[in-house]
């Protein structure tokens, strides 16, 4: 991990290659973050990669339900050379759930923002294929988003068929 | 020069079974094959496919031009479940994600809430995790190992790994009460100690594995078939591979050492010799030697943490996040409230977010974990080997036979109870 001052560095260097682009440096329990601007998203990960951060290990959503802005994405990337872990944070809102795929220039972003579009409802803009994952096609709704409830919907049986009407709707 | 007489010839030993396909003439056929291509489905309903893994294959004749998996026949909202748990009973929800790896999600999960919480782990409970979790990999890799062989047609390598599973199962349960998904693992520590005797059938079982793993090694690594099957199949270089975010024993049959035990040591694993085998190529022959060697090397880390096993607690004697002792129960009023209030409400974690990365025996096995201060987790996100490694599925197959393919996917070495969770 890069330590506290280290990170605040990189934080600053990313700041002068682009002024509106690092919003925050987060230092926690040894682990090092960045939040960035949804847009600077690409250009942050490449910088890194420059510096020496070539693999991108995870793509993590989070729902911050009820603050605003309400979705996080999470790229963890990770320095095999020095053994040094840093994750680049973005927030996006409810009414403009936008983030810059990055799965153009890293490829292992692939199966995983496609898992985070359809937990949360975050659109990567420029994804090659960005369609559910797991859920059902024609599922409806986000269903990792905390509002959305549990255990809502009644597992279909031959014996309560009748119970649920036009369940094929 | 008969017929007969050429294809003796052709037969020749020296020539692999690739070379022999490609010198069948086929231009006599009247629809040559590069004329269509045919796609057809897979799965999700396939003994090759290691659980409901569906692939649309995209063939010219028998070579697999393209490939796409679908997957998600098994999820089951795991991480949804586990935000409606407290942490200490999330613990059993999230063990049943990679239904061959328990071990190694619970620790990744506890790993990730003890981080939080900045609490210590006793050094008996870390040897303890790391033999049980070196007996998960030997258990996981030996369910590989067979089902693998199983698809290269060698019936009686499954009978062989799985009766060596069973004797792990065995002692999973000695120690722990189950065979599998045994919620042994606690934030902060084990759920008990071993019992008495179990050290020693630990043992019997290490003094004869490494013998049982030469076995598969003189059954599998010099048979022609097998040679001849799965030799400069698939090979991937490691730079492609990383690119996909595959991490473990396909990246380390590819030449690159990257083990997470050696390189960002946790549970003690520092405290440990042993080795990283790597592989060449990065062909199916080196997935799989590189997984036999690796065997080995979980049985020198049992070894070595049996014989340095501290005396001292099991689970950390912070009352807030641990049961106190039973007996406790019926002499102190202070065990009792912390004894509710764990079972009741459980204990609440800080703000905060971590990411707790190990080395399952697929690859990197990563918990995301966000807490709101709360009893409850605010966010479980695994990052689950198998589901990102499946990325590097497509390249590596693109242009083999459909026999190679199966075996390359067994090779992957897919748990789909992780990939889809």
């Amino acid at each position: 991990m890069p330590d506290a001052t280290g990170l605040e560095l990189l934080a600053q260097e990313l700041r002068d290659a682009d002024a509106g682009s690092v919003l925050d440096a987060i230092y926690f329990r040894e682990q090092a973050a960045l939040l960035v601007a949804p847009g600077a998203v690409p250009a942050t990960l490449e910088h890194l990669r420059a510096t020496g951060y070539r693999f991108l290990s995870s793509v993590h959503g989070v729902d911050y339900f009820p603050e605003e802005p309400r979705f996080g994405v999470h790229y963890e990337l990770l320095d095999m050379h020095e053994v040094d872990r840093i994750t680049v944070r973005t927030r996006v809102p409810l009414a403009d759930p936008h983030v810059p795929s990055v799965t153009p220039a890293w490829p292992s972003a692939d199966h995983q923002e496609r898992e985070v579009f359809d937990m949360f409802g975050v659109i990567f803009d420029g994804h090659p294929d960005m369609r559910r994952i797991l859920m059902p096609e024609d599922y409806e709704g986000h269903p990792q988003r905390r509002d959305f409830p549990m255990g809502g919907e009644p597992v279909l049986f031959t014996h309560n068929e009748p119970t649920t009407p036009e369940w094929w709707k | 020069m008969s017929d007969l007489d050429t294809r003796d010839e052709r037969l020749t030993p020296a020539l692999g079974y690739r070379e022999m396909e490609e010198s069948v003439e086929l231009s006599h056929i009247a629809h040559p094959e590069s004329e269509e291509l045919m796609t057809i489905n897979f799965g999700p309903h396939h003994p090759a496919t290691h659980g409901v893994l569906r692939l649309l294959a995209t063939l010219e004749g028998e070579t697999v031009r393209d490939i796409k998996p679908i997957i998600g026949y098994v999820h089951t909202g795991i991480e949804k479940t586990a935000e409606d748990k407290a942490y200490w009973k999330a613990i059993p929800v999230v063990e049943r994600m990679d239904y061959l790896a328990y071990y190694f999600n619970a620790m990744s999960f506890c790993g990730a809430v003890e981080t939080i919480l900045d609490l210590d782990v006793p050094p008996r409970a870390q040897y303890l995790r790391v033999i049980h979790m070196e007996l998960n990999r030997l258990m996981s890799h030996l369910v590989w190992l067979g089902t693998t062989s199983l698809d290269l047609g060698a019936i009686s390598m499954f009978w062989y790994c799985f009766r060596d599973r069973e004797q792990i199962l065995d002692l999973f349960e000695m120690s722990s009460g189950q065979r599998m998904h045994t919620r042994y693992f606690q934030v902060g520590g084990v759920f008990e100690d071993i019992p008495v005797g179990w050290e020693q059938k630990v043992r019997d079982f290490t003094s004869i594995m490494p013998s049982r793993v030469d076995q598969f090694m003189a059954l599998l690594m010099k048979n022609e078939i097998v040679l001849q099957r799965l030799r400069d199949v698939a090979p991937l270089d490691a730079q492609t591979l990383l690119d996909h975010g595959v991490t473990g024993p396909l990246l380390r049959a590819a030449g690159h050492p990257w083990d997470l035990r050696k390189a960002q040591p946790y549970s003690s694993y520092e405290h440990f010799e042993f080795k990283i085998p790597v592989g060449t190529t990065g062909d199916n022959w080196d997935r799989m030697v590189v997984r036999m060697l690796e065997m080995k090397e979980s049985v020198r880390i049992i070894d070595q943490a049996l014989d340095g096993l501290p005396e001292g607690p099991y689970i950390t004697e912070n009352r807030k996040y641990a049961l106190p002792p039973r007996h406790e129960l019926a002499t102190s009023m202070e065990a009792l409230i912390h004894h509710f209030k764990l079972v009741t409400e459980g204990f609440r974690v800080p703000p905060g977010e971590v990411y707790y990365p190990i080395e399952s025996p697929r690859g990197e096995m990563g918990i995301f974990l966000r807490s709101d201060g709360s009893s409850k987790p605010a966010r479980v996100h695994m990052r689950d080997p198998s589901f990102v490694n499946l990325q590097a599925f497509r390249p590596m197959v693109r242009g083999l036979y459909i026999a190679d393919f199966i075996a390359t996917l067994a090779m992957l070495d897919p748990v789909l109870g992780g990939i889809d969770r």
